[in-house]
């Protein structure tokens, strides 16, 4: 127990180093927002200001009536997140001046200072060649020079670095004794690196050169892909497909899942709830069952539900189907127990039969509740299929973002997160919609 | 067959979780001619609601029957419609299909209600507002549509609820006016809870008051208000030199059993 405890708290002391390291970043991104912020109330108080009722009121602070979303705050949010990412990957469409400084690029060379064992000391220039990645500079050769040390040439990949055998052509050589002194004449030892400016160098143990260009402020295209070469993805993804299969399809396969797991949830869930709404025995039966099984994460069943029903569509669908199950019966019987017992009462006294009153007051009555339950249950949904196409899939969004982290293509990654987003947004946005037409009343009664 | 509605010998006990009871009613007897209108009056606890939700057949007494029109009254039935305090309308539908439902839950054909459910529009002057839906209505005109909607089922016995308490003090003058005018012209034995003993005196053509602990009958009165209200302005009734001294006599009434209810629970305590 106890080394437990440590071993979590050095996790803990790690992240918080982590944190405090991005501090001056959060910082300064918040320090240009304030800034927006200032300049966008001068611009305005410089322009009419509006009368509506809700800029007349006096006390805003505390009255979340008028507080609404400011839309140039949400414009100038967008287009910083795009700037930052921009800058920081060196995109092409964002003027040069806006980049962050990037990594050393072309050609640039140092001196080594080599000591013999004698103490006699000779110079040679080593000429360093930074390359992108994919684009290795060929038959690079260079005059030797004159003196014991010979000139050496050395090309590295940018964001990488190489080690350099200084004494491969040199006539006195490590197995003599001979060890680098100095870099462009500034001494150099185990514990002193140079910084040559478009370098650092640094001695090894076994006396080589460790050469490590300048990375610059800007992030590997690995890392994180400039948002062009996302959007170019995007578009020969879209034409051509990845690894054999469209977009489309990815996407089809992960909306089919999400939409027929969906419904077939809604379809059992929905009388399930009703059921435990309207009488004692169903709601004995089921209580249990939707109590334990509400709290278990979707996700959890993913190994289950491979044993069980293998990675091919069915094991997704139960997947989608036990996630929208509870919510929607947990949904479908709140709204029944939120049906105002005198309106059943008024219902009785005017003649209904139980099964009008079912379809005439109970079920309009519960969908505000089950609109509510079903817009929570599309996002969960949502959020595991992807997960479980992720863990197994042959195609789907989830699929395609997994298969592309494999091969390094970031961009893929990225841009199969923004769909996923894009998606996931549209599904609420037609899920209000169609609350805003069915249940005009909800939140009026 | 016996007509108009008795009750007779109605008691209502029943049990607390922590083992003790509660008696809501006990021996309430009552008989009620076709066309009567009684108001009820009593302090809370009284069991007037109790007693209002037996006849409507959502409650069943432990003691007691009533009898409709030479039959017993087991549930809930069109025969006798209900007005709640706070409308009990349908959010989801109009106004107009708020007023048919019941005509429509029986399998009547619009030809057979239209015109009926249009001139009940009339009467409770929501015809321009019958294609509105309900919560776009004040509160005022939700209880005109809820009376309207139990008169579109033509029962034989209305029972209202506190129907005018949620109002403000002139559209509940107004509604008062509207009640008596379809009494006069509608004949339906109305039976009123109220907590207002201004509207128990001007809504009564017979006027219970009930006492609590155990809820019973304590004392009936039999009112010329009603009568002389119809189509009249409600102010000129309260003028009458008998309305002021009947309006002292149950009030003080009312008082003194609320102030016993203060003296016992101080005792229990």
């Amino acid at each position: 127990m106890g080394q437990i405890i440590a071993e979590l708290s050095g996790e803990l002391v790690t992240l918080f180093i982590s944190i405090l390291s991005a501090l001056p970043a959060i910082i300064g991104y918040v320090a240009v927002i304030l800034l927006f912020m200032l300049i966008v109330k001068v611009i305005r108080q410089r322009m009419q200001p509006a009368h509506d009722y809700t800029s007349l009121k006096t006390v805003t602070f505390g009255d979340e009536s008028t507080v609404v979303s400011d839309k140039a705050a949400s414009i100038i949010s967008v287009i910083l997140i795009f700037v930052i990412w921009g800058a920081f990957t060196g995109t092409s469409w964002l003027p040069r001046l806006m980049h962050a400084p990037g990594p050393f690029l072309g050609e640039a060379s140092f001196t080594y200072t080599v000591e013999a064992e004698d103490g006699t000391r000779d110079d040679a220039t080593v000429k360093l060649v930074v390359h992108e990645a994919g684009n290795v500079p060929e038959g690079l050769e260079v005059a030797p020079g004159d003196g014991t040390a010979k000139d050496d040439v050395l090309a590295v990949q940018a964001y990488r670095s190489k080690l350099l055998r200084w004494d491969a052509n040199d006539e006195v050589t490590r197995k003599d004794g001979a060890k680098v002194v100095a870099i462009d004449g500034r001494a150099i030892d185990r514990d002193t690196d140079v910084d040559t400016g478009f370098a650092r160098v640094a001695l090894t143990d076994k006396g080589t050169l460790n050469i490590e260009p300048g990375k610059g402020w800007q992030m590997e295209n690995i890392w994180l892909p400039a948002p062009d070469s996302v959007w170019s993805r995007l578009i020969s993804v879209s034409r051509d497909g990845y690894q054999n299969v469209t977009l489309a399809e990815h996407l089809s396969y992960s909306l089919f899942r999400v939409i027929v797991g969906f419904i077939l949830g809604a379809l059992v869930g929905i009388p399930m709830g009703y059921a435990m709404g309207l009488s004692n025995w169903f709601r004995g039966w089921f209580d249990p069952i939707v109590e334990f099984m509400r709290p278990v994460p979707p996700l959890a069943l993913i190994p289950l539900v491979i044993i069980w029903a293998g990675i091919g569509e069915q094991g997704k669908i139960i997947l989608i189907f036990l996630a929208a199950l509870w919510i929607m019966a947990i949904a479908a019987r709140s709204g029944v127990s939120g049906v105002a017992i005198s309106k059943v009462h008024a219902a009785y006294s005017l003649g209904a039969s139980k099964g009008q009153i079912m379809r005439h007051v109970i079920v309009p009555n519960s969908l505000p509740e089950i609109f509510t339950g079903a817009r929570v249950a599309m996002g969960v949904c949502w959020g595991t299929v992807v997960a479980a196409e992720l863990v197994a899939a042959e195609k789907g969004v989830g699929k395609m973002i997994v298969a592309a982290s494999k091969f390094q293509d970031t961009d893929i990654v990225l841009m199969g997160i923004i769909l996923i987003g894009i998606i996931g947004f549209g599904i609420d946005v037609l899920m209000r919609m169609g609350e805003r037409w069915l249940v005009p009343w909800k939140g009026r009664v | 067959m016996m007509s108009g509605m008795q009750i007779q010998n109605i008691s209502m006990r029943f049990d607390l979780p922590n083992g003790s009871h509660v008696q809501a009613l006990l021996d309430v007897t009552l008989d009620l001619k076709q066309g009567e209108l009684m108001s009820v009056l009593g302090p809370s606890g009284c069991g007037k609601t109790t007693l209002l939700n037996i006849v409507a057949g959502f409650l069943a007494p432990t003691e007691g029957q009533i009898m409709l029109n030479g039959h017993q009254v087991l549930g809930p039935d069109a025969e006798r419609g209900m007005v709640f305090q706070q409308g009990a309308l349908f959010e989801w539908m109009s106004v107009r299909d708020n007023v048919s439902f019941g005509p429509r839950m029986a399998g009547k054909k619009a030809a057979d209600w239209a015109e009926n459910v249009d001139h009940l529009l009339d009467v409770v002057g929501l015809q321009d507002f019958k294609e509105k839906m309900v919560y776009e209505l004040s509160g005022g005109m939700q209880q005109r549509v809820a009376l309207a909607r139990c008169l579109a089922n033509d029962p034989d016995v209305i029972l209202m609820d506190e129907p005018l308490g949620a109002l403000d003090a002139l559209t509940r003058e107004k509604m008062q006016g509207l009640v008596l005018k379809l009494w006069k012209e509608t004949g339906k034995t109305i039976i009123l809870i109220t907590h207002s003993v201004e509207e128990a005196l001007l809504l009564g053509e017979r006027l219970l008051v009930m006492a609590p602990r155990p809820g019973r009958i304590h004392k009936e009165y039999r009112l010329p208000f009603a009568d002389l209200g119809v189509g009249k302005d409600l102010r000129e009734v309260k003028t009458h030199p008998e309305f002021g001294p009947r309006r002292e006599e149950i009030l003080s009434m009312i008082w003194d059993m609320e102030e016993e209810i203060m003296g016992r629970t101080e005792e229990n305590a």
